[in-house]
């Protein structure tokens, strides 16, 4: 039997966030804000099919970056549980907290006790009655969690740069239109050729809200035509153009 | 790091991926048996509130199903105001006739259970799938209605992937053993089911607008309490009326009591222009 090599528990878990960020790091930004009805998900994403942000429940949303298989059966278990326990008690009964701690046990519990850690980070967020309960959630993969009261950026190489950008370009309770605005000139922000900001096409957005004007589910995707009236036209005269409703299947 | 824990999975991730299917239904057999509905009764008569009378029918924007609001219990009135046509998910709609109290437990798993579905998969059932998966439920009680306590719901549906409006509409019907089988035109369950077919029969035709039919489901649901004393009629000094929903390529929708209560005001006028109708 070949003994191993002695590793103190620092370096082990130095290694192992340091595995997990670089990985989560490849992939792109994903950022999720609130806005005047509710809370707003922005991904950049190339595929149509493979989602990065989802509806968990009547008024929770989930949003993950890093390795799909990963933040996907962390997905379906969320789903699992929240319909779980809607089904056993009531569906008012279901709540992100709730979620939340349940995903930071299990993304704890992964990063001291196997192999590797999930190279994950996850949001869970939820729409109140009022602007004011409004709930963002960030998970990282040592099972961190932070609650966040405004928006919050996640995954990508410059996570830092598009926090900055953000910041600057965050107000509360801002139309949606302008929110959306500001989230896509921030993931556009970075990763231009010699730093100049570039251009997403519609095509590459994943745009999904927690409206609370909705019914009784609150999430809802906003794709195709909805999604391009939604953007900023291509040129910046024509400003009020863009409060135009999406609430269109 | 010399343990092997390869066989654990921790926390919230056992829910992942056992069982492997998108079935709610399937999930909560393995994760909570004891929240599955009974299938087994124990042994002797059981007196359990009974839901009576549901129709449905086609019309040019889809379907349109009604309830009456009466449940009984042998010759007691056990509830009047009880509800019994659900919308099932945004585009389909269900009925329940039977045990009352397993029939809506079912509707509340099968609610579930396509939503479950939808959220998993990021798409929706076809109207065909749904249906059939309403049959094996049906057909997993048929041990609780070979003792008496039969469910036996009806389904209708707008099919988003129907060439036109007129051609979206789509119902159900079921046996207590789950045979599932599709109704061109209108459809009833329930005690009071062969009156309202006689209505519908003569008052059904092919194309008729949303005010139409639903004249035509309230005036079914009317005949069939008339000569069922298990359905009730409309309760005007009450003000309970019917359960009537639509669906359509716009989405489910109840119909207001307000709308009702001058629908039934008209029905009652006219019927007692002629008394022996």
């Amino acid at each position: 039997m070949s003994m191993p090599f002695y590793a103190s528990a620092e370096q082990i878990m130095r290694d192992r966030s340091e595995y997990a960020r670089k990985n989560i790091a490849r992939g792109r930004s994903v950022i999720v804000l609130t806005y005047a009805d509710g809370v707003l998900f922005v991904a950049e994403n190339a595929s149509p099919a493979l989602h990065k942000v989802s509806e968990i429940y009547d008024r929770i949303g989930f949003a993950g970056v890093g390795k799909y298989n990963e933040y996907e059966s962390l997905r379906v278990a969320g789903i699992r549980l929240a319909d779980l326990r809607g089904y056993s008690y009531d569906r008012r009964d279901v709540t992100a907290r709730a979620l939340a701690n349940a995903y930071a046990q299990t993304l704890g519990t992964i990063f001291t006790e196997q192999q590797k850690p999930y190279e994950v980070e996850i949001c869970v967020a939820e729409v109140g009655e009022q602007p004011d309960s409004d709930q963002l959630y960030r998970l990282t993969y040592d099972g961190s969690i932070v609650s966040e009261p405004d928006f919050l950026v996640m995954g990508g190489g410059q996570a830092e740069a598009l926090v900055a950008e953000m910041r600057e370009a965050f107000t509360a309770r801002q139309p949606l239109a302008d929110a959306l605005a500001a989230a896509v000139r921030a993931l556009g922000s970075v990763g231009g050729a010699d730093g100049s900001p570039r251009a997403i096409p519609a095509a590459q957005l994943e745009v999904a809200v927690l409206d609370r004007t909705r019914g009784k589910r609150k999430f809802k995707r906003i794709t195709g035509a909805a999604l391009t009236e939604l953007l900023p036209a291509e040129e910046p005269a024509e400003q009020g153009a863009t409060e135009a409703e999406s609430d269109q299947e | 790091m010399t343990i092997d824990r390869t066989g654990e999975v921790p926390g919230i991730l056992r829910y992942a991926n056992t069982p492997g299917s998108s079935s709610f239904s399937e999930f909560l057999s393995v994760a909570a048996p004891h929240l599955m509905p009974a299938t087994h009764a124990g042994s002797g008569e059981l007196d359990a509130p009974h839901g009576t009378t549901i129709v449905a029918a086609l019309y040019a924007d889809g379907v349109v199903m009604a309830g009456d609001r009466r449940s009984t219990m042998g010759n007691l009135i056990a509830q009047r105001d009880i509800e019994k046509v659900f919308a099932a998910d945004d585009y389909s709609l269900v009925g329940i006739a039977g045990t009352a109290g397993l029939a809506v437990e079912m509707v509340r798993l099968y609610q579930v259970e396509l939503e479950h579905y939808e959220k998993i998969e990021g798409t929706q059932l076809t109207i065909d799938g749904k249906a059939n998966r309403l049959a094996t439920m049906i057909r997993s009680n048929l041990g609780m209605a070979m003792q008496g306590l039969a469910v036996v719901p009806m389904f209708a549906g707008y099919d988003p992937d129907a060439a036109s409006p007129a051609e979206g509409g789509r119902i159900y019907s079921f046996d207590v053993t789950g045979s599932r089988s599709v109704e061109r035109y209108y459809h009833s369950v329930g005690s009071g089911s062969l009156f309202a077919r006689g209505s519908l029969k003569k008052l059904w035709r092919e194309g008729l607008d949303r005010d139409a039919v639903v004249r035509v489901v309230v005036e079914a649901l009317y005949d069939a309490a008339d000569d069922d004393s298990a359905t009730g009629g409309p309760d005007l000094t009450r003000g309970i009326y019917p359960v009537v929903m639509t669906a359509t390529a716009d989405g489910t929708e109840r119909v207001g009591d307000d709308e009702l209560g001058t629908v039934v005001r008209a029905l009652l006028a006219d019927r007692e222009a002629r008394p022996g109708a």
